[in-house]
């Protein structure tokens, strides 16, 4: 047996209507750093979840070995005791509890339940010497800022007796300066002999202490590459190198006057209102164009379209919004409905629908003067109009009075662009509008958004996907941390062309 | 755990039997609930319960419970709840009280002053919980202590009363006879040459009259909204099926108007009670303000993104429930002719009981007007049954008790089978 500790061959995850993984094959060995890298979507998230025993055995096909024997977890726990354990990227830190608390939170140093408060303090205080966090265990979390309880969930991890540490995207929300100790700590970790799989966006970082690269695609291992073999370019490659296909209804593009115009959009984080999370953004959508606003996952798309959207994001908003070359207030959702837009969300669950109540109630809900006089609704209107819709959009269902929350991800979606078609806006913005769905009821709603551009409506689409909007855009903003980093044509537009942007932000190259 | 099949079209086609009645069944589970919770206490207390002047006494007894789980009703489907009602109906009560009594205002004019009373106490409530995002658990807990030692402060330790006589008609007064009595059966005339009670038929000619028009009126609407349906390429319940169902409820109606009758007919705060009613049902269902609040307590992200103004929603729907909360003080403090320091205490618990029982979720956006007030009515008939029976009060609060616990249990375990 060589130095490998870890190995999934063949690793096969379906969800319902979608091949999330498919005969995935990775491996560690002992103390190295592994990069996995792709795009949003590609699998990432969906192979750790399936190696630290989120889905358990039997969920998926495949086998994993550790230590040369085979695993079957039944959850995170199994995984966790043979020294597995992941940090995801959103926190899972209790923020009113001391850090010292949180380290051995479901650990807890106890007999008999009693916790032992200065074997905690104790263990505690070495852990963070460990990590490197100069802090009193006894500080609350949420009196420390992300860099520093990124650090606190490493020493959790730790107290875990950790042989083999996944990180999913621990930079996304740090400093240059935190990042680059957190990078540093990884690195003498390796040295200590532990194996870390690393999960980034940012090519940068994996260059820097990646001891080999795997690059998942499409729920597909593409390639593994060891350190010297590493490149940016070949990164980029394999991680966007697909062919588009027929997946995209084709469409001929006539495109009018300027109908949507943001200038100097700037945008304050809600509750830390010293950070600015939109940074002057400038865009402009066109009479039948369809225009997409391509990033990662944290660049500011959504934070963008919902602040521009009633004011629904941030604070210390500032900037101006034009519809059809004259001032628009867009300052209530009420009043930017009025205006002539609408925004449907990459959230339906928690934004888009009310989950108990039928489809008619939804699909008039943003329009409900459309049904009704005098505050009067009338019932016949309201089921021709979401008849109508239904049809238009081809929602299945037994009938109109079907509750939203037992349709399929593709059928929501649908009920949530009936809502704001019936709406009457001129200008759309769809917020992932094909997130989670099948790619057939993708098909359909690409054609939605042909048939709204073709009626001479402006569309605003963000997607993470990038040959989705290489697909069914005229013309590609790239944001990259709250700045629009590039602009890009149909004609111009690639992947890579995308990737470049959003990897060297920095250099604002708008073309 | 989706349902999907080929989209099918308008018009399916009529929906078949055995549809209509599980659909019915549960719309008219709780109508059946409370008849056969009546026909047993009926029973059990030898028809006692079904005598004219039981039945009155029956609404007398919960009118001010209805009025307030009318606006309760509304909070809960909100997503909200208010433990301050019985609190505020004591506080307005004795209000009312002190202007009639002691200072001489004209009631109906200190009667319209209690209700923007309490009109403005909902509003400062609503107000904490709608714009400065207090949980309602906690404002109206506050507003509930606070209103009860106001109610002790206003009143010193004394009762107030009586009220002026036109004051007292609110709660104790009938609707004028303007035909005439109609005897169907001359009574038997005691040795004073009075009637004896109970025996033959007299009734309240108006009372009948308006029952009989009642009945008139919810068949055309039934029969109309039917049509229009149909017309419209919808489908609807079977023929037989659809004449059955008005039949049992113009029955109910019709029997329950004759009872009225051959006592002293309809009581004032009946008449006030079904206007208020039939108000609610029409702002729930058919407004556009009633359909937001159910948008809101379902999903109220969803809701705020669809340019609902939530705080405004919600802001009004408890100063909508604070004036319900006056009306029912006002109605309570002239059933009892008088304002006491006692007054409402606990109220809230019997109106929240009320709603729950109705069919309401506590999480919010699912509930409706006539499941409240059937609520009420199978709460009030059981208090007033076991009374009959002699029950012990400490029997009784356990029977409720558990009467409230099963009915929402039995409309969970409905709601996961289907």
């Amino acid at each position: 047996m060589n130095d490998t500790i870890l190995e999934m061959r063949g690793i096969t995850k379906t969800f319902p209507g979608v091949k999330a993984l498919q005969d995935v094959n990775l491996d560690v060995r002992a103390g190295e750093i592994l990069a996995v890298v792709g795009e949003n979507g590609a699998g990432k998230s969906t192979l750790m979840k399936v190696l630290s025993g989120v889905y358990p055995f039997g969920d998926y096909s495949g086998e994993i070995r550790y230590f040369g024997q085979e695993n079957r977890f039944s959850g995170i726990h199994d995984s966790e005791r043979v020294g597995i354990v992941i940090i995801h990227q959103e926190l899972a830190l209790v923020p009113l509890l001391s850090i010292a608390e949180n380290i051995f939170l479901g650990n807890e140093q106890a007999r008999f339940g009693v916790i032992d408060w200065n074997l905690v303090r104790t263990k505690a205080a070495a852990l963070l010497r460990k990590v490197g966090l100069r802090e009193d265990p006894d500080t609350l979390v949420t009196n420390i800022g992300t860099g520093k309880q990124q650090l606190v969930e490493i020493a959790k991890a730790l107290a875990k007796d950790v042989k083999l540490l996944i990180l999913d995207e621990p930079t996304a929300s740090l400093s240059e300066k935190d990042s680059e100790a957190l990078l540093n700590l990884l690195l003498e970790f390796k040295a200590q002999g532990m194996s870390c799989i690393l999960i980034s966006h940012k090519l940068n970082e994996v260059k820097k202490v990646a001891d080999r690269v795997t690059v998942i695609r499409d729920g597909r291992t593409i390639e593994t590459m060891d350190k010297d073999a590493i490149t940016e370019d070949r990164i980029i490659t394999s991680m966007v190198g697909r062919s588009l296909e027929d997946r995209f209804p084709s469409r001929t593009p006539k495109i009018g006057e300027t109908i949507f115009e943001v200038k100097n959009w700037v945008v304050h984080h809600p509750i830390h209102p010293e950070r600015q999370i939109i940074k002057g953004i400038n865009l402009n959508v066109r009479k039948g164009e369809v225009v997409g606003i391509a990033g990662l996952m944290g660049a500011g798309r959504t934070e963008f379209a919902m602040s521009v959207f009633g004011h629904s994001y941030g604070t210390g908003i500032s900037g101006e919004v034009y519809l059809h070359g004259k001032p628009a207030d867009t300052s209530t959702v009420g009043r930017a409905i009025e205006a002539g837009l609408a925004y449907a969300t990459e959230d339906r669950k928690t934004y888009g629908l009310n989950l108990i109540d039928h489809i008619k109630h939804n699909v008039t809900l943003a329009h409900l003067q459309g049904v009704s006089r005098s505050g009067v609704i009338d019932d016949m209107a309201e089921v021709k109009v979401a008849n109508d819709y239904r049809r238009k959009t081809n929602i299945r269902s037994s009938s109109v009075y079907q509750i939203t929350g037992n349709l399929s991800g593709g059928n929501q979606q649908k009920v949530v662009l009936s809502k704001w078609l019936f709406s009457k806006p001129d200008v759309l913005i769809l917020d992932e509008p094909t997130r989670g769905i099948d790619v057939g009821a993708k098909y359909e709603i690409y054609g939605i958004i042909n048939q709204l551009a073709d009626e001479g409506k402006g569309v605003l689409v963000i997607s993470s996907e990038m040959p989705e909007l290489l697909g069914i855009c005229d013309r590609i903003y790239v944001l990259n941390e709250g700045r629009i980093v590039g602009e890009l044509g149909r004609e111009e537009a690639s992947q890579e062309k995308i990737m470049r942007a959003i990897v060297r932000g920095e250099e604002r190259a708008v073309q | 755990m989706s349902t999907e099949t080929a989209p099918s079209t308008v018009n399916p086609g009529k929906a078949s039997m055995q549809d209509a009645i599980k659909e019915n069944l549960r719309e008219y589970g709780l109508v059946l609930a409370l008849v056969v919770i009546m026909l047993f206490f009926g029973y059990m207390t030898n028809g006692i319960l079904f005598l004219p002047v039981n039945l009155t006494n029956v609404v007398l007894q919960n009118s001010y419970i209805i009025v307030m789980a009318l606006g309760m009703l509304l909070v809960i489907v909100a997503g909200h709840i208010d433990l301050s009602v019985g609190a505020v109906a004591g506080f307005v009560g004795a209000v009312a009280a002190i202007l009639m009594v002691d200072y001489g205002v004209n009631p109906l004019l200190a009667g319209l002053l209690c209700i923007a009373l309490g009109g403005a106490i909902g509003g400062v409530q609503g107000y904490f919980i709608a714009f400065m995002k207090i949980p309602s658990f906690i404002v109206t807990l506050a507003g509930m202590l606070v209103f009860k030692g106001l109610l002790l402060n206003v009143l010193s330790g004394r009762s107030v009363g009586p009220f002026p006589p036109l004051f007292q008609l609110l709660s104790a007064g009938f609707i004028p006879d303007v035909i005439g009595r109609w005897t169907i059966a001359a009574p038997t005339l005691n040795a004073a040459g009075n009637p004896m009670p109970g025996t033959g038929i007299v009734l309240h000619s108006t009372t009948m009259l308006i029952g009989v028009l009642i009945v008139a009126v919810m068949l055309y609407f039934a029969l109309a909204s039917r049509k229009s349906r149909e017309s419209h390429g919808y489908n609807a319940e079977p023929f037989v099926f659809f004449v059955l169902k008005n039949f049992v409820i113009a029955g109910i109606i019709l029997f329950l108007m004759y009872k009225f009758a051959s006592f002293r007919g309809l009581p004032n705060v009946l008449v006030v009670m079904g206007l208020l009613i039939g108000v609610f049902v029409f702002v729930t269902k058919r407004m556009t303000f009633g359909r937001r609040i159910y948008a809101m307590g379902g999903n109220e992200k969803a809701s705020k993104l669809s340019g609902i103004h939530t705080e405004r929603l919600t802001f009004m729907i408890f100063v909508i429930m604070g004036m319900l909360a006056a009306l029912a003080g006002l109605i309570y403090s002239a059933r009892l002719n008088m304002a006491t320091p006692k007054a409402g205490a606990g109220l809230e618990l019997d109106v929240i009981a009320a709603v729950f029982v109705g069919g309401a979720s506590a999480l919010g956006g699912v509930g409706q007007v006539m499941g409240a007030v059937i609520g009420a009515f199978i709460m009030g008939v059981m208090n007033n049954g076991m009374g009959i029976m002699g029950i012990n009060i400490d029997w009784q609060q356990v029977i409720k008790g558990l009467v409230l616990l099963g009915a929402v249990a039995f409309d969970l375990y409905n709601k996961k089978k289907a």
